[in-house]
């Protein structure tokens, strides 16, 4: 993440073999200290609306406007977020499928952003895609042998033992039969020929492969297989993954770390045990409370939800400062006005937000909230009696929710013994310290927070809550106005397409 | 039809005496849904019985042709409308309140449609008439059952449209469906499908192509609805995790056929059937974190022309080998209760599959 431990890597071992699954979350510990694979800075990519018999430019969807962050080698960056944040353009634009706006893409310490397309081809044999679509993005006319062979073709790669042999071994990897050489797309189910879309990506050997929604469009078990498959060849060829979905069991399944999107910005960072255990952003914290959890129990359990209302806003006039105040329930004045920047917190743990949860707030000055946070979200507290539930009570003028969370907020004073229990599984020593820092952390910050949110209270009730509906229905009427626009461009540039 | 008949005698436990009106608000038994087809005939529904009661919900979970939405469009009675009763082949029974379905005179149940039963499907986009603003579909839908002049209709799609969590309906209504988001139009089509009050409310993958936030509030507001209109809803999903959330009872389907049915706990804590297994380990879970691989179903959803002989999945099936001699390949097993309403349809013995539950797959889930 920091700097210096980026120059260390030098001498860091290439785990070109190694990885093992069991090992994942050693190795995400320990990836820190492995080489950047890809580097984005500022990253921007808008697409422009254009009106008028000119054509001139009149606005511009800003689909990625300004987002940093590294793959390092042999790790898997999960990428979630809503429809319509940006995350699969952030895909497109990182293979250079699509050239971005503004920002930089250094690969390997090679600056790609502007390479032009002959200078990016060699490069292509590096960065592969999978795409989620595994109807669209095969051939219908073609053999599978000739749609795995194409980027040898393409390439002018001559594999060991001859094309064939190769494309059939590569079948095989995939869990296909080599007599499906022959055959046509259409002769095969979803799965296979998402498996036949991974066999093409690895044909070439790539160092980092973009994965944009690899399993959506599957079946569950099928799902579960390319799952597998995706993981286990990543310990086989020490590939690196940028993976990109909007379902976060999955993304937590594959991850090592994890960007967390809204409207064109990564919100926050970190890795997996971190993001799931205790998030920061509001936003990733209303997420996660949303999924439905398989476990018919946990209904009762779980003390409260966050039930975001509306929709994302459109990125063509996203909101000013931070892009969530529109819908945050912790927004305040700074919110409006100023964008937070993306900070390390915790290590390992980056967050855009003036106030984070589960950590230290960084504008503990600011503490009147907007009119429109008290209505953001619809706190979902079940009648049903929980162990948490006097806690829950308690907190229910705080917003809390995601129960991993709020199972630590219940347990503030138990927060160091628990984060040791929580470490005893680990088999690292040193882990276990950092954890229970963590937890003690968490457990203070918590504490400030119920604080703030009391003072905020008081304040809040003098706010006059009618006058500002009215203004917020306003808003979302142009907003509403602005989507539609959204809509019409991005059909046009699909019929552009 | 007359192949139906002989395969009429697999049928599930509960049905005892098929003639007589059940006391339960929908009633479905042995239901069969075949489509001849140039390849053969498609057997996608293939002999299902269940029952749904007022105020509850009842999840069919499966994969992509298990024979979910065909069954749920055999009671909403479209599979008929759209084929003009020449192509496809419907046997058994779907009593909704008191009433035969399967049989009854199509005018019969298009009077049914929209006032009794409604149904939400999983892509509002395409379900919606581009053509029309959002307040006219729903206008319509009204004055099908309502004998009510434009005016009150128009009152009362807005007042459905505000219902749903529409911002300001009244001018809503008049949008188009395209110009609403993903999320906005599934309220709609809610809004449409609530329109008449229906009793039963079928809704088919109605947050598969949404986001999980909103995905959320849809859910809600159906759980909301139903607390306030006490209808039955059967919900079509392949996303346990929604299961869990809503469901009181569910209904496993494979190969068009239930394997596996119970009340929701029951499912979740000591599923019967190695499908369920199946369907269990392959969920990547967002409440635990877990480097170990998942435990995925091997190989393919079978095909609905030739399904498997015997159990049909038994090819997947880790078990099949575990029952004495070829029952699996040869005998087609039938639900029998396991538990308090608990059915499952395997050829494992209670003993064994408890065993393999308790030892082998829950420690792994």
């Amino acid at each position: 993440m920091s700097e210096t431990k980026k120059t260390d890597a030098a001498d860091a071992v290439v785990p070109q073999q190694a990885v093992a699954p069991e090992d994942r979350a050693d190795s995400a510990k320990g990836s820190g200290d492995r080489e950047v694979l890809l580097r984005v800075q500022g990253l921007k990519k808008h697409f422009p609306i254009r009106k008028g018999v000119l054509q001139r430019q009149v606005a511009a969807v800003k689909a990625v406007d300004g987002i940093d962050f590294e793959v390092r080698k042999g790790e898997t960056l999960g990428v979630v977020g809503e429809s319509g944040c940006g995350k699969s353009t952030m895909g497109r634009v990182i293979t250079r499928l699509q050239d971005p706006t503004g920002g930089t893409i250094e690969f390997e310490g090679q600056d790609i952003t502007s390479l032009s397309v002959g200078k990016m081809r060699p490069l292509r044999r590096d960065i592969q895609m999978i795409f989620q679509d595994p109807y669209g993005s095969l051939n219908p006319r073609h053999t599978i042998g000739s749609i795995v062979s194409a980027p040898f073709r393409l390439q002018g790669v001559a594999p060991e033992g001859g094309v064939k042999k190769e494309v059939q071994r590569l079948l095989e990897l995939v869990g296909l039969s080599p007599e499906h050489y022959n055959r046509y797309p259409h002769e095969f189910s979803g799965g296979q020929r998402q498996r036949i879309g991974i066999a093409r990506a690895l044909a070439l050997k790539p160092k980092l492969v973009v994965a944009d929604e690899p399993v959506s469009a599957l079946d569950v078990s099928i799902q579960a297989q390319v799952v597998n498959l995706m993981d286990d060849l990543q310990s086989e060829l020490g590939l690196t993954y940028v993976i990109i979905a909007h379902d976060l069991s999955v993304v937590r399944h594959v991850s090592d770390r994890i960007a967390v999107m809204y409207l064109g910005k990564i919100v926050e960072l970190a890795d997996r045990t971190s993001l799931y255990e205790a998030p920061m952003h509001p936003y990733t914290k209303a997420l996660m409370s949303a999924v439905p959890v398989p476990d018919p129990k946990r209904r009762g359990a779980k003390s409260e939800r966050i039930l975001l209302k509306g929709d994302v806003p459109s990125p063509i006039a996203p909101p000013s400062g931070c892009r969530f105040h529109t819908r945050c329930w912790k927004a305040t004045e700074i919110c409006k006005t100023t964008e937070p920047p993306l900070l390390e917190l915790k290590p390992g743990q980056q967050v855009a937000c003036h106030h984070p949860e589960n950590a230290a707030d960084q504008a503990p000055q600011d503490t009147v909230l907007l009119s429109a946070a008290r209505e953001a979200v619809e706190l979902v507290i079940p009648a049903q009696s929980s162990p948490q539930e006097s806690e829950a009570s308690k907190e229910a003028s705080e917003p809390e929710a995601a129960e991993p969370v709020v199972a630590k907020a219940a347990a503030e004073e138990e927060a160091p013994a628990e984060a040791e229990a929580e470490a005893e599984g680990a088999d690292d020593a040193a882990e276990a310290e950092t954890e229970a820092e963590e937890g003690d952390a968490s457990a203070e910050t918590e504490a400030h927070e119920a604080e703030a949110s009391a003072d905020a209270e008081a304040a809040e009730v003098d706010a006059s809550v009618e006058a500002e509906t009215e203004a917020a229905e306003v808003d979302a009427s142009v907003e509403a106005e602005a989507k539609s626009d959204a809509a019409e461009a991005d059909r046009q540039e699909s019929t552009d397409k | 039809m007359t192949e139906l008949s002989k395969t009429g005698a697999a049928v599930g436990e509960p049905v005892s005496a098929p003639s007589d009106a059940p006391s339960t608000f929908l009633e479905v038994r042995d239901l069969k849904v075949h489509f001849p087809t140039d390849d053969g005939l498609v057997k996608s529904v293939d002999g299902l019985s269940f029952s749904v009661e007022k105020g509850k919900t009842l999840s069919i979970v499966g994969e992509s042709g298990s024979g979910k939405s065909v069954t749920s469009l055999a009671i909403m009675g479209l599979h008929r409308l759209g084929a003009r009763g020449k192509n496809v082949q419907m046997s058994g029974e779907i009593w909704l309140d008191g009433q035969e379905l399967v049989n009854a005179d199509p005018d019969e149940v298009r009077k049914l449609r929209g006032r009794e039963m409604a149904m939400i499907f999983q892509d509002p986009l395409s379900a919606m008439h581009p053509y029309y603003t959002i307040g006219s579909q729903i206008v319509e839908a009204y004055r099908v059952h309502h004998k009510v002049d434009k005016k009150t209709a128009r009152k009362r799609a807005i007042e459905m449209l505000d219902r749903v969590g529409i911002p300001e309906p009244a001018k809503r209504a008049d949008s188009y469906p395209h110009e609403f988001s993903g999320g906005m139009r599934q309220r709609a089509m809610i809004a449409m499908a609530l329109v008449n009050n229906p009793e039963l409310l079928i809704a088919d993958e109605p947050t598969t192509a949404l986001d999980v936030t909103v995905q959320a509030q849809i859910l809600d507001l159906i759980r909301d609805l139903q607390k306030e209109f006490g209808s039955a809803v059967i919900l079509i999903t392949h996303d346990l995790g929604v299961v869990a959330e809503i469901a009181d009872e569910v209904l496993v389907m494979y190969g068009g056929r239930c394997v596996e049915r119970g009340a929701v706990d029951e499912i979740f804590e000591k599923p019967q059937h190695p499908y369920t297994w199946g369907l269990l380990g392959s969920m990547p879970r967002i409440d635990r974190e877990t480097s170990d691989r998942l435990i995925p179903v091997k190989g393919q959803p079978p095909s609905l022309i030739n399904v498997p002989s015997g159990c049909a999945f038994h090819p997947r099936c880790p078990y099949a080998d575990l029952p004495k001699g070829d029952v699996t390949r040869t005998v087609r097993p039938e639900l029998q209760l396991v538990g308090s309403g608990h059915y499952t349809a395997c050829h494992l013995s209670q003993e064994d599959r408890t065993r393999i539950w308790t030892e082998e797959i829950a420690p792994k889930l």
